[in-house]
């Protein structure tokens, strides 16, 4: 039985639709009214306040906590600067990945894991030679993320931080009606967009305030359905979804090593020994079997299937995430789209997809199922470069 | 921000010159570009977009001036052009609110059960039968498709030409079974409110979907021939979504404006404040134009996105045609029939019926309370007067689009009906009558929306008249002409003359005087363009 987010007393109240489901044993928002429509434009033209709450979080402090970092994630963390976020992985000691997720350096020594799979345990056991402590603040602390392009001028209302001069992926503490927050400029709607970090106990009154001051620039209450749109949109994939845990995984093919998914960019692999090192070394020479691509279904071929019958196009009314099966051009299997959404936006069919290595150029056409009627057909899908959706204001 | 562009062209020649920058001239333009043409487009205000255009009337408030909503806009235009990466977006329309004088309303969702209470309320068997209904519209105006996406077959023609094109165009229809014909015969020669009377009973229900039979006609709603207006109104589709109206994200000047990073990223020229004053003819044949200040630019192509009174009586002049045709043309109906209200306001509108800020609010709303008030605020019209009491369409673009307005501020748009472009005063008469049109406008509305009034901060009145004058709509026509029958399909804007042609060699029509007609749909562009590139549309 999921248990209500720090913010649940709010959100419960304006879900009219109760459409809820569980994520991470809490209880969420899918969408606010019966159609997340409202709520995605909303995130793209104004602005959207999500709870994500329920992602888990670790406190790692102590002298040794930036070298704890670099050695359990793939990235160099003693780089990481007071101030500044970094997206990375964390692999197994066969370079398979746990999980991704961000490291917040909110000072020397002390830093935040924000992780989509509980992580307490693992994080733990890699402590043995280093001088840290990791307090699983998962409940302690509500999040809220306020996205889409009015989402600085919201924050600016009700917050002293400097906002003008916080940049993508930087960190500030700062003041939201008296209470104190942490604000990231984080998200998961590839647009601009800020996440605030409070304590519990002060969570009603963050978001009363936020609401309050977005009243004017026309803010919603966001559920995870639009959310997961603009992540299509944004080419984020998620743990379980596109990918899964290397420690939810009873068969071997079902692991993925962060080049497999995309995430290769994360790695800084020539440096300290880190866990998972050696293997993405021989991964790196060896080439990555798989690879993590966006695919732009064909429209034209997509409406004329559907037209054969008698049908309008048939849209998926928000993302899904039942894997479908991707051939190449002479119809033998090379993967599987994991998720995928119609972005009203940039209109097109959007699909996030595991294709072996070779078909992963960009430009490269492959065939996607599609169900018409009842029936299995394939239209071509060309390998495309994510983001699919990136405004210059994202990073602005 | 509304895109600005230079007022000198860069060369004296061009293969193709389109006199016009709206919605079809643009689209025109970026298909001639993109195909390899060097296109040059002259467009006499400020501002591209012609009626599809978003200003800065009042500092800070954009108002969608014209045109305020879009559902027919071709979805393969969107493709052609990668008009979403030009910054196109359309937002769709939430809900239909039609409030009441008694206070009650009543508000059809895109939830259809919730759409089914409120109707219940009003009449069960309706509640129910409307969904059969939306169904049995949507296919016949899918079948209208194949009508619509390419050029007018001309029935009297046995050309072998014109017969695959018949065939072409009558796709739909030769898909549609036996009771599906018939429903299209009555709605071609029908009223919208008989025809509905055939589904329901509710007035409260009827009245609101009536008016799209009658929206930029001089007719009424219970005058024949407004079912096929009916239909015209339900053929548009977002993403695949038949019958859905949606917003354009800054207004309909946003769709302009992406038309025309389209249009300018393959080498389109767009030069504004450029007033073409006639088309340079020799020998039958055009050469080019000419511009008031005197300039003159020579092309091989010269496309006229005007309306057919202004292309043929303006750009080609009399002296140019055969009298039958100037017959034809002087017959062709314009007789405008609406106005349009655009009001900045400080607070959200407070409806009696549905108080507070609500979803109500995020769709279009429409004063329409009943079949009866319609066709008394037809009877004024006939006889020369506007509506005291209107039917009003208004919308609230801000809610969605925040960046129209300063921070909870809202640019209100209303379209009205009806305003008679020849009041019997005159119709240059209008100027004097203006205010005392937006007064009524506000009146009504007042009616319902008691905090209305205080609320304003400016007001834009656009009389038929101002369409004319300002925006070159003949009469104040929305579409280029009525969308009747008579003048529709192969007949729009002159029997022979419906494939983009004119009687004057490489002198062509791309805008809403020609099939397919009116509303922003830029088929008209498309298929002009296609046709001077000698290519069939798709």
């Amino acid at each position: 039985m999921p248990i209500g987010t720090p913010f649940h007393q709010r959100t419960s109240e304006l879900c009219t639709s109760l459409f809820f489901k569980d994520w991470a044993g809490y209880h969420t928002v899918c969408s606010y009214d019966t159609s997340h429509e409202r709520e995605y434009y909303a995130l793209r033209n104004a602005a959207g306040l999500i709870d994500v709450s329920p992602l888990f979080k670790y406190e790692v402090c102590g002298k040794d906590a930036a070298a704890f970092l670099s050695r359990v994630m793939v990235k160099d963390i003693t780089r990481l600067e007071v101030g500044r976020c970094a997206y990375l992985c964390w692999c197994d000691d066969h370079g398979k990945v746990l999980d991704d997720g961000t490291v917040f350096r909110l000072s020397d020594e002390h830093f935040r894991v924000a992780a989509a799979e509980p992580s307490y345990s693992w994080l733990m056991r890699q402590t043995r030679r280093f001088d840290v402590t990791i307090e699983d603040s998962t409940d302690r602390i509500g999040v809220l993320s306020l996205q889409g392009p009015k989402s600085r001028d919201i924050l600016k209302n009700v917050s002293d931080a400097d906002l003008d001069n916080l940049q993508y992926f930087g960190l500030t503490q700062s003041k939201l009606d008296d209470v104190d927050v942490l604000i990231s400029r984080t998200g998961f709607t590839g647009d601009l967009g800020y996440e605030v970090w409070v304590d519990c106990a002060q969570a009603l009154t963050v978001y009363d305030a936020i609401m309050a001051g977005g009243r004017d620039y026309r803010l919603q209450p966001v559920g995870l359905d639009a959310m997961d749109v603009t992540r299509i949109e944004a080419g984020y994939i998620m743990n379980g979804v596109d990918y899964f845990s290397a420690n939810h995984c009873s068969i071997e093919s079902r692991k993925s090593t962060p080049y497999e998914i995309g995430l290769g960019w994360t790695v800084d692999l020539d440096r300290e020994p880190f866990i998972g090192q050696d293997a993405l070394k021989a991964e790196v020479l060896q080439g990555p079997a798989w690879a993590t691509v966006g695919l732009v279904y064909d429209w034209p071929a997509f409406e004329r299937l559907f037209n054969e019958v008698g049908l309008p196009p048939e849209l998926p009314g928000g993302a899904w995430r039942t894997p479908i099966p991707v051939y190449n051009h002479k119809g033998a299997q090379v993967g599987q789209a994991t998720s995928g959404a119609w972005s009203a936006i940039l209109k097109d069919n959007l699909a996030l997809a595991t294709v072996q290595s070779a078909y992963a150029e960009p430009g490269t056409v492959l065939q996607i199922e599609v169900t018409v009627e009842y029936e299995r057909r394939k239209v071509p899908a060309v390998v495309t470069k994510t983001p699919f959706f990136n405004p210059p204001r994202k990073r602005a | 921000m509304v895109m600005k562009f230079k007022n000198k062209p860069d060369h004296s020649r061009y293969d193709v010159v389109v006199v016009g920058g709206g919605h079809n001239g643009l689209t025109c333009a970026a298909y001639l570009a993109k195909a390899g043409k060097s296109v040059l487009v002259l467009e006499k205000r400020p501002v591209v977009g012609g009626s599809a255009v978003s200003q800065e009337v009042f500092p800070g408030f954009t108002y969608t001036v014209c045109s305020y909503v879009v559902s027919l806009f071709r979805p393969h235009i969107v493709r052609d052009l990668e008009l979403a990466r030009h910054g196109l977006e359309i937002i769709p329309l939430e809900s239909s609110f039609s409030p009441l004088p008694n206070g009650d309303s009543l508000c059809r969702w895109g939830d259809p059960h919730r759409t089914r209470r409120e109707i219940a309320r009003f009449s069960a068997k309706d509640a129910e039968i409307s969904t059969e209904f939306s169904l049995a519209m949507s296919q016949l105006a899918r079948f209208t498709k194949s009508i619509i996406d390419n050029p007018a077959p001309n029935p009297a023609s046995l050309n072998p030409g014109e017969l695959v094109q018949a065939f072409r165009a009558s796709q739909g229809l030769r898909e549609a079974n036996a009771d599906q014909r018939f429903t299209y015969m009555k709605l071609l020669t029908m009223s919208a409110a008989d025809f509905l009377d055939q589904w329901f009973e509710s007035d409260v229900l009827k009245a609101p979907m009536s008016v799209s039979g009658i929206i930029g006609t001089f007719l009424g709603v219970r005058s024949p021939g407004t079912a096929y207006v009916l239909l015209h109104h339900y053929m548009g589709e977002i993403d695949g979504a038949m019958r859905a109206w949606g917003f354009s994200k800054g207004g309909t000047g946003g769709i302009s404006e992406a038309i025309a990073r389209s249009a300018l990223s393959y080498g389109t020229e767009i030069v504004t404040e450029a007033d073409v004053s006639n088309v340079i003819i020799k020998n039958g044949k055009a050469m080019g134009v000419a511009l008031q200040n005197g300039d003159e630019i020579q092309a091989d192509t010269v496309i006229s996105g005007l309306d057919p009174r202004r292309t043929y009586m303006s750009l080609i002049g009399e002296e140019h045609l055969d009298s039958e045709l100037t017959e034809q043309i002087g017959h062709y109906k314009f007789r405008g029939s609406s106005g349009k209200v655009n009001l900045a306001v400080d607070k959200l509108p407070e409806f009696v019926s549905r108080p507070g800020d609500g979803p109500h609010l995020y769709g279009d709303v429409a004063i329409a309370p009943s079949v009866q008030y319609l066709e008394k605020a037809y009877d004024q019209a006939k006889y020369g007067e506007f509506s005291e009491r209107p039917y009003i369409n208004m919308v609230i673009p801000t809610l969605v689009d925040p960046t129209m307005a300063p921070p909870g501020k809202h640019v209100i748009s209303c379209f009205v009906q009806y305003a008679p472009y020849d009041i019997k005063e005159g119709a240059s008469n209008w100027p004097q009558k203006r205010e005392a049109f937006g007064d009524a406008v506000v009146d009504t509305l007042s009616e319902y929306i008691p905090n209305l009034k205080d609320s304003i901060l400016h007001r834009q009145v656009l009389t038929p008249w101002d369409l004319e004058q300002e925006f070159g709509l003949t009469e104040g026509n929305i579409f280029h002409g009525e969308l009747s029958m008579e003048q529709l399909l192969y007949l729009r804007p002159a029997a022979g003359w419906a494939k983009y042609k004119t009687p004057v060699r490489n002198l062509w029509m791309c805008a809403s005087g020609t099939h397919p007609g009116g509303g922003i749909m830029g088929a008209s562009g498309e298929m002009a363009a296609k046709a001077i590139l000698g290519r069939h549309a798709a």
